[in-house]
C-alpha cells in the first residue's frame, strides 16, 4: 500500500492505495465518484477522462499513485458550487450532444480542455481534438456543434469585473 | 481489467532510479509517462514485478539549447514537446511527428523519452529521431553513455537500454533553416502508422542541397532511407526528381506482415509517402 | 393549481432538449456497474482461450485458496442450477436448437467461452485467482468458414446435431402466390446480373460494457443489468432457470448504448443469477472491453449470392438471394430470425415482380451472431442497394435513373410487394428530388468526369442508396406466422397524480432514445398538461410489469400508440368527472387545447385534467358509478408494420495509389412519418449513418486460423471517432403513416440501413473506370488498393 493525498473536485483526500489501482478505480471504488466511468482496456475510448492537474487525461491509464499530489476535476466537480452548469455541460445539452450518456463526461471533459487551448476552434480543429473520445450514439455530428456553442458562449459570457464586461460587450455587439 | 499486483518506487534521482532497476533486473520496468504500458499492464500482457517511476524527476524534463544541438529530457511530455519554441525553430520534425502521436490525452502524459525506449516500429518518434542522427544519453549501472540513433533501436520493441539503463535525456543536433514533414499514413485517427516518413530538406538555389528521411513501421526497427537521401541531394526540386529519389525507399526496408497491413502493401505505400514528405517538407 | 395551457399540437413537433440529459452532463447516472451493495461479491469470469475443445478437467484448487476469494466454481458445479440459454425464434420446425450451457459443462465452441467463475471480496482479487485454474483442454477441429462448415465431412460444432446446417428458410414469390417465378424471369431476361456480397462481422460495440448486479436478498431476486430487454429477460431467466417469474425483479437502470448488443438474454446474466442463488449474497459481474468484443454478441455476418433480372430499358423482372448466415458456436435468442428480417426487403422501394429468397443458417466455432442495429434489413438495403447500381453499370444508365424506373410510385400505394408486405405510404421521388438538390449531384458528376478525364489520382466517386425498411416490430400475428415466440405488441400506462402530475409507465426501455422526452410530448399533448409535468418510468419489472423492451424501432411506432390510447382512455375516464364539475352533460363536452368545455362555447368555463384529477383524489361527490381513479393503461399491437424510407448520397474521394477513402460529402433525406422531435430524429439519423459508413470503411470482427478473435480491443475493431466521419447533411420528407395515431414510422435504424451501400457505390464508382465491379467491406485502404491492382492486372484500365 502506498499513502497518497490527492484534491478531487474541491475535496482533498488521503488514502492507501495499491501501486496497482488505476486513477479511474481510485476515483470510482474508493472516493464514489462514479461518474467517471471506463469504456475499454487500451486507453481509446476516452470515456475515463479527467482533468489531473488542469489538463486532460484517461483516467484509465494513470496509476493512482502518478496522481498523488494532484488536483484532479472530474465530470461531477465541473458545474459550480451553486450548481450552475459549466457552459460545456449546457452546450451538449441544448445541442443535442449526447444519447445513452456513458461518453459524455469523458467527452466533456476533453471539450472543456480543448476549448482552454483554443476558444474558437474550427471543425476540423474539434473533431481532430476530439479523437481520443469514441461516441457510438451520435456520429459526432452534435457533438461537434456543443462545442461550437460552447466556444460561442464562453467568448461572450459576460465577466464578473466591470472591466471584463465592457470587454464582453465590445465582442457581442 | 485491473493490472496484476506489483511493486512501486517512485525515484527521487535517476541513481535511484537505476538502483532499484539493477536491482530488480528484468522483473523491473521504468514507469515514464506509462501510456502504452498500463493499457499493457491492464490487459496482462506484461506483468512487470517493480515499476520505478520517474515522474517526479523534474531534471528529466525540459528542453534546452545545448550549443548546436538541443537536448530533450527524457519525460517532457509529447505535448510539451509540440509547444516548445526550440523544438519549432531548431527541430520542428519532432513537433511534427509529436502532434501525431495518439491524441491529446495521451500526449499529455505520454513522453518523449518513453516512446523512444517503447521502440514500437509504427511509433512516429523513434523514424523521426533515426532521421535526425539524435543520440541517446543513457544512465546505466555502470555510468553514462550516449547512444547514437543508429544503435538504440536493436529490434522489435527492444533497444540498446539493458536492464538498469534509464534514458535520461535525447541529444538532437539542430536543423536550423532545414524544412521538414511527417507524413503518417493510417485509416483512422486512433490507429498507429502504417508506415511513417519522417523527412528533413535543405533547399539551395532551387535545388535540394540536404536530405535525411527515414520510415515508420518498414521492419522490426525504423529504417534510414538512405538511398533517397542520396538521391536527393544535390537534385532539383521538382516533383519529378522527388519522385526518382522516392523510389529508392525501399533500399534496406524490409516491411512485415501484421495485423494492420501486409508488407507488399507497405511496399507500396513506402515510395508514394516518401514522395509526399519530401515534397512537403521541400515546398515542392 | 397552476394551469398549464397547452394547444393540443404543441408539444408534438416541438424540438425540446431532452430531460435525461441532466443526470447524464453531470455524472449522476446510475449505471449498472456503479450500484455497490453490502456484501456484495464480485464475479471474474474464466473464459476458453480454445474456440473448439473437450474440457479434460478444471483444477480450481489454488484459485479457492487466493486471498479475497469466496468461492471458484465451474459448469458441473452449477449444472442444476444455471439453467439454459434460450433461443425464441426458430425459424422452422427443424431448426437445430443445440443446448447452450451459461457456463461451459464439458466442451467449448468458441473462444472467449465461459469456463469457471471466481467470486471474490473485490475484483482485482477474482481477476487474480482467475490466473489461478488450470484447465486441460482437448482441442476439437475449428469451423470457421461458413460454406467448409457446410461441406461434407466437415467437422461438427454439435455434435449431437449431427449437421452445421442450423435451418434452410425460403420464400418464394412464385409459391406464396405474391408474385412471379424468378427461374422463368431469369429465362425471359435481356440482362442478368450476379454478385456475391459479404457481409462481413461486426461487434455493436455500444460503449458502456455490460455489467450485472444481482441481489437474493428480499423475497424476489432482484437483477439489475444493462440490457435493452428487462422484460424479455426476467420471463427468460424464469424459463430458463426455474425460478418462478414472480420472483423475479428486473431493472435496467441508464443503459449506455444497445445497438441490438443489449437485447440478449446473456451467459453472464445467467451465471451472475445462479452466482447469487449458490453464494447468497448481492453478486456483481461487468465486463471489461475485452470481454464484451470476444463474448457479446456479434452482428451481420453473411455471405449474400444475388441475381437480378432485367430489360434493356431497366426494368427489373426479378431478384434472387441466397444467403448463408453465420450463427457461431451456438445460437443467440432471436438470431435465427435476424436474416429473415431482412427477408421481406430485398425488394426495397421497387416492383419487382419475382422474388425468391432462401437462407441457410450455419454454425462455426466463432462467438455468436444476433442482432445489430437494423438487424437483416440493412444486410438485404446493401445488397439491393449495390446490385442496382451494377445493373446500371451493366446498362450504362445513371443509376438514379434506373431507380426512378423501378420504384413504387407515391400514387400507388398501398402497395403489396412480392415478398407479400404492403406497403403504407411514402414518396419516394420527393425525398430523391430533395436529396439530390442538397447534394448538388450534377456538379459534381462533372467534377467526377473531369477528375477521370486528367487521371487525377484522388478519383471522386458518387454513390446512390435508397431503403424502405420495415419498422415497429411487430404484428404478433405476423410473428406467429414466422415462428417467433413472443407477440410484438407494446403497452403503456398513464396515472394522473391528485395535483395533476402525470407518472407514465412504458414497456418500452430506452437506452439513449430519448423516451423519458418523446413520451413527454405525446402525454402533454393528449392529456393538455405540461411537459415538465409528466415523469416517464420504465426499465423497472416492479413499476413496469408488462412491455417487450426497445429494438427494431419499434418503441415509438408501437409502444407511442399504446401510450396515445392509454391517455385517452383516461381522457375518457375525465370525461364525467368534468362534466360534473361543469354542471354539464357530459355529451356536451369537448376536450380540446387541454381543458374540458361545452362544444361550441369559446370562452365559456373550462377544467382541466388537473381539476378534474383532484376532484378524483377527494371523492367527495362524485356521480355514481365513476371510478376514483383517472389512471388508464393500453396494450397496442400494431395490424402492419410501418415503412420509413429515405435516399441517401455520399461523395467519396479514393487516393488511387494509397487505396485511401474519405468521405468528402454526405446527404440523408429520411421520410420517417410524423416527427415527435426533431432534434431527436436528426440525432438517430447522425449516429445511423456513422455505424453504417462504420461497415463500409471501417470495422470487422476477424479470426485467425485456429479460431481466436484478432480484433478484440478497440485498437484492432476500429470504430471511428469524430476526426474519422464526415459532416453529415440531414434533411426529411413527411408523409404521415396512415393508420398510426402518431403517424410516425420509426427512425432508430434508418440511417444504418441505408448508408453502408451509399458509401461503397462511391467507392466501387470512383474506381469503376479502373475495371473495379466491387470492393468487399470494410474499405480499408489496403483493400481498396489491391482491388485496384486486381483489376488492372485483369486488363481493366481504360475499358
Amino acid at each position: 500500500m502506498t499513502r497518497i493525498s490527492m484534491t478531487v473536485d474541491g475535496v482533498r483526500y488521503d488514502d492507501d492505495v495499491e501501486p496497482r489501482t488505476l486513477l479511474v478505480q481510485h476515483l470510482r471504488d474508493r472516493l464514489g465518484k462514479v461518474g467517471t466511468v471506463v469504456g475499454c482496456d487500451t486507453s481509446n475510448c476516452g470515456s475515463c477522462t479527467v482533468l489531473l492537474s488542469g489538463t486532460s487525461v484517461k483516467s484509465c491509464s494513470v496509476l493512482a499513485v502518478q496522481a498523488d499530489g494532484a488536483d484532479v476535476t472530474t465530470i461531477e466537480g465541473l458545474a459550480g458550487a451553486d450548481g450552475e452548469l459549466h457552459p460545456v455541460q449546457t452546450a451538449f445539452h441544448e445541442q443535442h450532444g449526447l444519447q445513452c450518456g456513458f461518453c459524455t463526461p469523458g467527452m466533456i471533459m476533453a471539450s472543456v480542455d480543448l476549448l482552454t487551448e483554443n476558444p474558437d476552434p474550427t471543425d476540423e480543429e474539434i473533431r481532430e481534438g476530439l479523437e481520443g473520445n469514441l461516441c457510438r450514439c451520435t456520429g459526432y455530428q452534435n457533438i461537434v456543434r456543443a462545442v461550437h456553442a460552447a466556444a460561442e458562449s464562453m467568448r461572450t459570457s459576460v465577466p464578473s469585473t466591470p472591466e471584463g464586461a465592457e470587454a464582453a460587450e465590445g465582442v457581442t455587439t | 481489467m485491473i493490472p496484476a499486483a506489483f511493486d512501486y518506487t517512485k525515484a527521487a534521482s535517476v541513481e535511484d532510479a537505476v538502483t532499484a532497476l539493477a536491482a530488480a533486473g528484468d522483473d523491473g520496468k521504468v514507469l515514464a509517462g506509462g501510456q502504452s504500458l498500463l493499457p499493457m499492464l491492464r490487459l496482462r500482457l506484461a506483468a512487470p514485478a517493480m515499476l520505478v517511476d520517474l515522474g517526479g524527476l523534474a531534471e528529466l524534463r525540459g528542453v534546452h539549447d545545448d550549443g548546436d544541438a538541443l537536448r530533450i529530457g527524457a519525460m517532457t511530455t509529447h505535448d510539451e514537446v509540440m509547444r516548445d519554441p526550440l523544438v519549432h525553430e531548431h527541430a520542428p520534425l519532432i513537433a511534427q511527428a509529436a502532434e501525431t502521436v495518439g491524441d491529446r490525452q495521451i500526449r499529455h502524459l505520454g513522453t518523449f523519452g518513453g516512446s523512444l525506449a517503447h521502440a514500437d516500429p509504427a511509433g512516429d518518434l523513434p523514424g523521426v529521431a533515426l532521421a535526425l542522427d539524435a543520440v541517446m544519453s543513457v544512465v546505466g549501472p555502470s555510468g553514462v553513455r550516449d547512444v547514437p540513433a543508429s544503435d538504440f533501436f536493436v529490434d522489435y520493441f527492444t533497444t540498446a537500454l539493458g536492464p538498469g539503463d534509464v534514458l535520461v535525456s535525447v541529444r538532437v543536433p539542430k536543423l536550423t533553416g532545414w524544412s521538414t514533414h511527417y507524413e503518417k499514413f493510417h485509416q483512422l485517427a486512433q490507429s498507429w502508422s502504417v508506415v511513417g516518413v519522417a523527412a528533413a530538406v535543405r533547399r539551395s538555389n532551387g535545388s535540394i542541397a540536404e536530405a535525411r528521411v527515414a520510415l515508420t513501421n518498414m521492419g522490426v526497427t525504423p529504417v534510414r532511407a538512405r538511398g533517397v537521401e542520396e538521391a536527393l541531394t544535390g537534385a532539383p526540386a521538382t516533383a519529378d526528381a522527388v519522385a526518382d529519389a522516392a523510389a529508392r525507399a525501399l533500399e534496406g526496408a524490409s516491411p512485415l506482415t501484421d495485423g494492420t497491413a501486409s508488407a507488399e502493401y507497405r511496399t507500396q505505400l513506402a515510395p508514394v509517402l516518401t514522395r509526399r514528405a519530401v515534397m512537403a517538407a521541400g515546398g515542392v | 393549481m397552476t394551469v398549464t395551457e397547452q394547444r393540443p399540437s404543441g408539444e408534438v413537433g416541438r424540438d425540446r432538449r431532452r430531460k435525461e440529459d441532466a443526470r447524464l452532463i453531470t455524472g449522476r447516472t446510475s449505471w449498472t456497474d456503479n450500484l455497490s451493495l453490502p456484501g456484495m461479491l464480485h464475479l471474474a469470469i474464466l473464459r476458453s482461450p480454445m474456440a473448439h475443445a473437450r474440457i479434460t478437467g478444471i483444477d480450481v484448487t489454488a484459485a479457492r485458496g487466493a486471498p479475497g476469494v469466496v468461492d471458484v466454481f465451474t459448469g458441473p458445479d452449477i449444472a442444476d442450477l444455471q439453467g439454459a440459454m434460450p433461443c425464441i425464434w426458430p425459424v422452422t420446425e427443424d431448426t437445430v436448437l443445440p443446448v447452450y450451457p451459461p457456463l461451459a459443462l464439458d466442451e467449448v465452441r468458441h473462444a472467449g467461452e465461459p469456463v469457471a467463475v471466481v467470486a471474490a471480496r473485490d475484483r482485482a482479487s477474482a481477476l487474480d485467482a482467475l490466473e489461478l485454474i488450470e484447465v486441460g483442454y482437448e482441442p476439437l477441429p475449428v469451423v470457421l468458414d461458413m460454406e467448409a462448415a457446410l461441406a461434407d465431412g466437415a467437422p461438427l460444432v454439435h455434435e449431437a446435431a449431427g449437421t452445421n446446417r442450423c435451418y434452410t428458410w425460403i420464400l418464394d414469390s412464385a409459391q406464396a402466390g405474391t408474385g412471379g417465378d424468378v427461374a422463368r424471369a431469369e429465362a425471359e431476361a435481356e440482362v442478368v446480373v450476379r454478385r456475391r456480397f459479404i457481409q462481413q462481422r461486426l461487434i455493436p460495440a455500444f460503449m458502456e460494457p455490460r455489467s450485472t448486479v444481482v441481489d437474493p436478498t428480499g423475497d424476489q431476486i432482484t437483477m439489475w443489468s444493462s440490457t435493452q430487454v428487462p422484460h424479455v429477460l426476467r420471463i427468460l431467466l424464469s424459463l430458463g432457470t426455474g425460478m418462478p417469474e414472480h420472483k423475479i425483479r428486473v431493472i435496467a437502470p441508464d443503459v449506455g448504448g444497445g445497438f441490438g448488443g443489449k437485447l440478449e438474454v446473456t451467459p453472464e446474466e445467467f451465471i451472475a443469477f445462479a452466482a447469487a442463488r449458490r453464494l447468497h449474497k448481492p453478486v456483481k459481474f461487468t465486463e471489461s472491453r475485452s470481454e464484451a468484443m470476444l463474448s457479446a454478441h456479434h452482428g451481420r455476418d453473411q455471405v449474400q449470392d444475388i441475381t437480378v433480372t432485367a430489360r434493356r430499358d431497366g426494368t427489373v423482372t426479378g431478384m434472387s438471394a441466397k444467403l448463408l448466415a453465420n450463427m457461431g458456436g451456438y445460437l443467440g435468442i432471436i438470431a435465427p430470425g435476424i436474416p429473415i428480417l431482412g427477408a421481406f426487403m430485398y425488394g426495397g422501394i421497387y416492383k419487382f415482380p419475382a422474388y425468391r429468397f432462401e437462407c441457410t443458417g450455419v454454425f462455426t466455432t466463432t462467438t455468436k451472431t444476433d442482432a445489430y442495429r437494423g438487424a437483416g434489413r440493412p444486410e438485404a438495403t446493401f445488397a439491393l442497394e449495390r446490385i442496382m447500381d451494377e445493373l446500371a453499370a451493366e446498362l450504362d444508365m445513371d443509376p438514379l435513373e434506373l431507380r426512378r424506373r423501378n420504384w413504387i410510385d407515391s400514387s400507388e400505394f398501398p402497395f403489396t410487394t412480392a415478398a407479400g408486405l404492403t406497403y403504407d405510404s411514402g414518396d419516394y421521388a420527393a425525398a430523391t428530388a430533395r436529396a439530390t438538390e442538397l447534394f448538388g449531384y450534377d456538379a459534381l458528376r462533372q467534377e467526377q468526369a473531369a477528375r477521370r478525364a486528367s487521371g487525377d489520382p484522388v478519383q471522386l466517386g458518387i454513390g446512390v442508396s435508397t431503403y424502405t425498411e420495415m419498422c415497429g416490430l411487430a404484428p404478433s400475428r405476423v410473428l406467429g406466422q414466422l415462428r417467433y415466440a413472443a407477440g410484438g405488441w407494446e403497452s403503456a400506462a398513464v396515472r394522473v397524480l391528485p395535483t395533476g402530475k402525470v407518472e407514465v409507465v412504458t414497456g418500452t426501455s430506452p437506452h439513449g432514445q430519448g423516451h423519458e422526452t418523446a413520451w413527454s410530448q405525446i402525454v402533454a399533448d393528449q392529456l393538455g398538461v405540461g411537459f415538465d409535468d409528466v415523469e416517464v418510468l420504465h426499465g423497472d419489472t416492479r413499476t413496469s410489469h408488462k412491455g417487450l423492451d426497445t429494438y427494431g424501432s419499434r418503441s415509438l411506432a408501437v409502444g407511442g400508440i399504446a401510450l396515445v390510447n392509454a391517455c385517452q382512455r383516461v381522457v375518457e375516464k375525465a370525461l364525467p368527472v368534468a362534466a360534473h364539475l361543469l354542471e354539464a352533460d357530459p355529451a356536451d363536452l369537448e376536450f380540446a387545447e387541454g381543458a374540458f368545455r361545452v362544444k361550441g362555447a369559446p370562452g365559456a368555463a373550462t377544467k382541466t385534467m388537473a381539476d378534474c384529477a383532484f376532484a378524483v383524489f377527494q371523492s367527495h361527490d362524485l356521480p355514481d358509478g365513476v371510478e376514483s381513479t383517472l389512471d388508464a393503461d393500453a396494450t397496442y399491437d400494431p395490424e402492419n408494420f410501418s415503412y420509413p424510407h429515405g435516399t441517401h448520397l455520399c461523395a467519396v474521394e479514393v487516393d488511387t495509389e494509397t487505396g485511401m477513402v474519405k468521405v468528402r460529402s454526405y446527404v440523408a433525406v429520411d421520410d420517417v412519418g410524423r416527427v415527435i422531435n426533431p432534434l431527436i430524429v436528426e440525432g438517430q439519423v447522425h449516429g445511423g449513418v456513422a455505424q453504417g459508413i462504420a461497415q463500409a470503411l471501417f470495422e470487422e470482427a476477424r479470426y485467425d486460423e485456429d479460431g481466436n478473435l484478432t480484433t478484440g480491443t478497440f485498437v484492432e475493431y476500429t470504430i471511428p471517432s469524430s476526426a474519422d466521419l464526415p459532416d453529415i447533411v440531414t434533411d426529411r420528407t413527411e408523409t404521415p403513416a396512415p393508420g398510426h395515431p402518431l403517424g410516425a414510422k420509426g427512425v432508430g435504424e434508418a440511417g444504418t440501413i441505408a448508408s453502408t451501400p451509399a458509401v461503397v457505390n462511391a467507392v466501387v464508382d470512383a474506381l469503376r473506370p479502373m475495371g473495379v465491379t466491387d470492393v468487399r467491406m470494410p474499405c480499408t485502404p489496403e483493400r481498396v488498393w489491391s482491388t485496384i491492382v486486381a483489376a488492372r492486372a485483369a486488363g481493366g484500365e481504360g475499358r
